[in-house]
Order: structure tokens, then C-alpha cells, then sequence
């Protein structure tokens, strides 16, 4: 783990994360390696429902990624809020959306999240302090910005989180959300996914620099973690978060991971190098978390069958459930009433208990 | 009733809506300490603080973005495009976050974009655009454009009180030229049309300045005594169709008006709905006054050859009462 510049996860980054963290109970590791198993299990469920074309579109997941996203939700409070993207299923798993109704949003249906008007991972609950995602990467990252605003402005201890890929490194937003951020000094966490590959596109054809680097010409830290490593994305997050909530402003995670999959479900990863996805594989996070968690004394194999039964009793719930009614499909543009803010959602650290 | 200009209704309506709602934010370029590119919020900063009258970074497209992440949070921000032609540099955060999210999610964006639009000073390409079609277009989100302070004034408190995102096309050209009553305190304009005149041989739709210029057009000793209806849309989205179909019910002969460019603008979308809703009532074609779709040109000459002029108005309307 390399610290790019002094800010708050240097703290994060003395933290041995093969050692005993300061900041988790034995009960933090199994909850996170129960969150990332349930987002593999989901996703190869939900890929499998895509190749019985049962899953309409295209199909996106997170497979090898899992860390970043349940490692960063991870540390965040009930009143934080959250904007995750496409590959980061584990954040919603952590703020507490049930299985069935991931499943049944790949599928389509009634009951999925979004109730059919969106597929993939573009849903948020906002009952449970998330925002979901456009495919305008990375839109969001201005939006958090915006949340964290509201946040300074009431004077809240609150934080916004989003997350953005290598690619959307090159979009304006980046820059304009960056940039604001660090004028403002706002309590916002960037967690820059870096997967290797914006579709086919190589880091090589991105960026010149490294755009961690680019957190401290816009005036805040910029860190790298290891992307694989569930813990250490949590310390790093946390670790951002708490310097959020003193007052000093954003921080940029780089979360240094490999999108083992294909940009979608259609795509053969052909200009992938076998053998940088062999070396990846021997990185695999939730491999890494089991060791951990096997060494705590709990039966992993378990905490597998468990994972794997709920998430077979979701699929065949949503399986179940009805398709959206086509009357539905004009509902809804337009908010009626009160405008009703996003919701707490749920905050299983034990830090928050 | 005070009188006040059609700036100065709607400083006032954000004045009185930051004073009642402390979740009232207004955001955008040198909105501050400056007041604002056409002085909107001039001394607005004395009265709410920095933050709530907050001058941001050029970046347009944060200032929706962030708009709208402060909204879900709670916020009811209003925004300044300096210039409404600004907005293409924020058209993504507006009509694919702001427009729609609510269908997706079922979460709310209460936010607010006021856009100064129109022509008419050689502003030239980029500070004299009218787009408020782009957003008629994109689901998810209210057009409003007023043509008088009165309705100013009420239109942009209903938005601000309205949960979802609102364009709010205010005509620079009517600034400091137009000047009315306006009700003292707060109160709601209805997002539907108005008859600005009544008539019965002939209506003008319009909104925004095109309003005036219609109304000068049509006086009935420029058009032999003709009685001529004149429509104030003020609303573009939710479009005010019984208006509209009431209104040629009346007339059976209609004129419709737009600053914009010609295709695919408001008017297209009135001229249309007229034909499939009212053609057996018309006694006539539907004629359309509108810039033709070349951009605004800056030299006077050349921008008044585009711009609808109130003679253009007059002969489309003499031409259609002919008919």
C-alpha cells in the first residue's frame, strides 16, 4: 500500500492488514466477508438468470471487485449517503437492500428495486441513504459533492461517499467535483476504482499521471489502497472519513483492484493478457477474508452454504414475482407532494453500535 | 400593489422564499458579493450569508449536480446559469440526474434552474439562446417562462415550493423593460396558460417577451379592428392543452409565436397538438412566427433579421385573418 500524499489514511496505511485491525471486532470480518460472498453469490446467480435469458439487456457485475465496494460502505453511518456505481452491489448489500430484490431488478420485475424502470445495478433505495447511479460516469461524483455541501452548510456531521472507475478519470465531472470539493473543503469521499480497463480501454490510453495524484493539486489527499483487500479499503474510508468529519475536507481512495469479468456480460475480455488475470486471481478478496476470518476460528465453509441457500431462496422469490404492470410504465415522471429526502440506511460496523 | 420590474419580482420571490425556508439555497456564478451577472441577487448576501447565496466554481455542470445532491439531502436549491446558453455545459447532470431520477428512483429533486435567455442586445451566439425545448424534450422535468413580473414573481415561488426540477426561463429582455403590479408576501402562480388579451376572430400562443411583442402586434387598429386573443402559455411543461384548445375553439385561427429556433420548438408541439386535437375547429392553417434554425447572430441588423419582430407577427396574423 502505497501513500501517495499525507492526509488521513496514512493512518489507515500503518495498519498491518494481514494483522488484527484496530477498528474491527471479529464480528466487523465475518460481516464483511458475509457481505462480499452475498454480492459474488448474487451476481453468479443473477449471470446465470442473464445466460437463461432471464435477465433482459445486458448484464454488469462486480465479480473480483467486492472489496472496494463493501470495504468503503463499510464506514459509513446510518446518516451518511451513498452513491455506489454499477460494480458496487456490496454497498447496497451493507446499507441493507434484500437479495430477492436484486435479483428481481436484474429481472425486471414488479418488485425489483426500481420496479422495472431501470435494470443492473442502476437502483437505489433511497429508504436506505443511497442514491442510485446514472451511466454517465462519473455524474455522481458531483452529486456527493452537493450532499456533502448540505451537509457543512447545517453544520452535520455527515459524509457523502461515491465511488467513480479509471475511465470517468477523464470526464469533466471528475474535475468539476474534485475541484469543488477541495474549494469547499466539503466532507466528501471519492473512491476511485481503479479496475485496469474502462471497457477495453487500457490505463495507458487514460491518463498520463496517475489521477490519485490529481487529489492534491485540487487541494486534499489522495491515497492508494489495495483495492483487493476489504480491511484495508475500510481503514482507508475510514480513515477518510473521520478527517471528513473534523473539518479537513475531502480525500481521494484509489481502491487498486482488476475487473475479472468482462465489461458486461456479452463481452469476452479479449484484449485482456491471460496472464494478468491469472496473477489477479491469486488476489482474489473474499479468498483473502476467509483466510482471515478461518483463522478467527469461524467455519467459513458455513458462512458459505448459508450465503449461497439465501441467495437461491431470493432467486426463486423473484423468480416468483410478477412483471411490472405496462400501465406503470407513464407513472411516476414527476414527484407529487412533499419532496421526501433519502433515508438512514444501515450501518453494521460496530463502530456506529 | 407595489409595482416592480420583472427583475425585481423575481429578487423578490427568491428573497421571500429564502426568508420563509431556510432549506432555500441559491447557487451559481458571482451570485454573491457581485449580485449576480444582471444583479438578481444584489444584496442578498448581506441578508442570508455567503453560504446560502453561494458563489460557486465555473462549473456548470456541478452547480446542477451538486444541486441535485443537496436536494435529495433535504436542500430546495435554486440555480443561476449566468446566461441560459451556459446550460449545454450542464445539460447532462440536468436531464439525465435531475429529469430522472424521480421515475427511477422515486426519490424527489426539488431544485430550481433559472436560465436568462433571449435576444435582442447582440449578445450574439452564445449569450442569446431560447432553449427551452432541449428540456420540453427530456422527461422529468417543469418549463416555466413568464412574461410578466406578476407572474415571475408567483411562477418562481410555485417552483421553488415544487418537487421536482424546474426550468426557469427568464427573459433578459424583459429585465428592466417590463414593469407591473406585483402582490405584496408570497403567493403561488398555477403552472397554466393565461389569456394576456381576449379576442374572437383570431389567437396569438406565446410566452416569455413574444408575449409583448404579440400584444403590440395585435392592437385593433393595426389589424382593421380584428379581434385578436392573445395566450400566455407562461407554463411550457405541464403544457396548458384546454387553454390552448379552448382558446382556438373560439377563434377557429391561431398564430403561434416562438423566440426559438424554429424546429422542434415550443410551438412545433402547440401547432401540433392543435392539429390533431382541434382541426375540425380550425378556419385555417395553423401559422408559425419563430427564428429560423440559424444560430443568434451579433451585428443588429443581422440579429433583428432573425429575431420575430412584432411587423412579422402583424402580417402572419393579417395573412391568416385573409385567409
Amino acid at each position: 500500500m502505497e501513500v501517495v500524499s499525507s492526509g488521513p489514511a496514512g493512518a489507515a496505511a500503518a495498519e498491518d492488514p494481514a494483522g488484527a485491525p484496530a477498528h474491527l471486532t471479529a464480528a466487523d470480518r465475518v460481516e464483511l466477508l458475509r457481505a462480499m460472498r452475498l454480492m459474488r453469490a448474487i451476481e453468479a446467480r443473477a449471470l446465470a438468470l442473464y445466460k437463461q435469458g432471464r435477465v433482459p439487456g445486458s448484464f454488469y457485475d462486480g465479480f473480483g471487485q467486492e472489496a472496494v465496494s463493501v470495504g468503503a460502505a463499510f464506514a459509513m453511518g446510518p446518516r451518511d449517503r451513498l452513491c455506489p456505481l454499477h460494480r458496487d452491489l456490496g454497498a447496497h448489500i451493507v446499507r441493507g437492500v434484500e437479495p430477492a430484490r436484486i435479483l428481481a431488478q436484474y429481472m425486471g420485475r414488479a418488485s425489483g428495486v426500481t420496479g422495472g424502470r431501470d435494470g443492473n445495478v442502476h437502483f437505489g433505495d433511497r429508504t436506505t441513504g443511497v442514491m442510485g447511479m446514472v451511466s454517465m460516469l462519473p455524474d455522481m461524483m458531483c452529486v456527493a459533492t452537493g450532499m456533502a455541501m448540505a451537509f457543512k452548510l447545517r453544520r452535520e456531521a455527515r459524509v457523502a461517499l461515491t465511488w467513480c472507475g479509471d475511465g470517468a478519470t477523464s470526464r469533466g465531472d471528475f474535475h468539476e467535483a474534485m475541484n469543488w470539493a477541495g474549494v469547499q473543503r466539503l466532507p466528501v469521499v471519492f473512491v476511485l476504482e481503479n479496475n485496469q480497463f474502462a471497457y477495453s480501454t487500457p490505463l495507458s490510453k487514460q491518463f498520463a499521471v496517475d489521477p490519485v495524484e490529481r487529489a492534491r493539486v485540487y487541494g486534499f489527499p489522495g491515497v492508494t489502497v489495495d483495492g483487493n483487500d476489504a480491511e484495508a479499503v475500510f481503514g482507508a474510508v475510514r480513515a477518510a472519513r473521520k478527517w471528513a468529519l473534523a473539518g479537513d475536507g475531502p480525500t481521494l481512495v484509489e481502491a487498486v483492484t482488476m475487473r475479472m469479468h468482462g465489461h458486461a456480460a456479452h463481452d469476452d475480455m479479449r484484449y485482456v493478457p491471460p496472464e494478468l488475470l491469472a496473477a489477479w486471481a491469486q488476489r482474489d478478496p473474499i479468498e483473502r477474508q476467509e483466510r482471515r476470518v478461518a483463522g478467527l476460528g469461524v467455519d467459513v465453509e458455513t458462512l458459505r452454504a448459508e450465503v449461497d441457500a439465501a441467495v437461491e431462496a431470493a432467486a426463486a422469490e423473484a423468480l416468483e414475482a410478477p412483471m411490472p404492470d405496462p400501465a406503470d410504465a407513464t407513472r411516476g415522471v414527476f414527484a407529487v407532494g412533499e419532496a421526501e429526502p433519502l433515508g438512514d440506511g444501515r450501518a453494521p460496523w460496530s463502530g456506529f453500535a | 400593489m407595489p409595482v416592480m420590474t420583472y427583475l425585481e419580482a423575481i429578487s423578490d420571490a427568491l428573497r421571500e422564499e429564502l426568508r420563509a425556508d431556510e432549506r432555500v439555497l441559491v447557487m451559481g456564478e458571482d451570485v454573491g458579493l457581485f449580485g449576480g451577472a444582471f444583479k438578481v441577487t444584489d444584496g442578498f448576501v448581506a441578508e442570508f450569508g455567503e453560504q446560502r447565496v453561494m458563489d460557486t466554481p465555473l462549473a456548470e455542470s456541478a452547480i446542477v449536480g451538486a444541486a441535485v445532491g443537496a436536494a435529495v439531502v433535504g436542500m430546495r436549491p435554486v440555480c443561476e446559469m449566468q446566461f441560459a446558453d451556459f446550460v449545454s455545459c450542464g445539460f447532462d447532470q440536468l436531464v439525465n440526474v435531475a429529469g430522472k431520477t424521480h421515475y427511477r428512483l422515486g426519490l424527489a429533486v426539488p431544485i430550481v434552474v433559472r436560465l436568462p435567455s433571449g435576444g435582442g442586445f447582440s449578445g450574439g451566439p452564445f449569450h442569446s439562446q431560447s432553449p427551452e425545448a432541449w428540456f420540453m424534450h427530456a422527461p422529468g422535468i417543469k418549463v416555466l417562462a413568464p412574461s410578466t413580473p406578476e407572474d415571475a414573481k408567483g411562477l418562481l415561488t410555485a417552483a421553488i415550493r415544487d418537487p421536482n426540477p424546474v426550468v426557469f426561463m427568464e427573459h433578459k429582455h424583459l429585465y428592466r423593460r417590463v414593469k407591473g403590479e406585483v402582490q405584496a408576501g408570497t403567493y403561488e402562480t398555477p403552472f397554466t396558460a393565461r389569456v394576456a388579451r381576449e379576442g374572437t376572430d383570431l389567437t396569438v400562443i406565446a410566452y416569455g417577451a413574444m408575449v409583448h411583442a404579440a400584444l403590440e402586434a395585435t392592437e385593433p387598429d393595426q389589424l382593421g379592428g380584428a379581434s385578436v386573443e392573445v395566450l400566455d402559455l407562461r407554463s411550457l411543461v405541464p403544457l396548458d392543452t384546454e387553454a390552448i384548445l379552448a382558446s382556438v375553439a373560439k377563434t377557429s385561427k391561431v398564430v403561434v409565436v416562438d423566440e426559438a429556433n424554429e424546429t422542434c420548438a415550443a410551438g412545433a408541439q402547440v401547432a401540433a397538438l392543435i392539429a390533431e386535437r382541434a382541426f375540425e375547429q380550425l378556419d385555417g392553417p395553423v401559422r408559425r412566427v419563430a427564428a429560423p434554425d440559424v444560430p443568434i447572430p451579433f451585428s443588429p441588423p443581422l440579429e433583428q433579421a432573425v429575431l420575430p419582430s412584432v411587423e412579422r407577427i402583424r402580417n402572419a396574423c393579417r395573412d391568416l385573418l385573409d385567409y
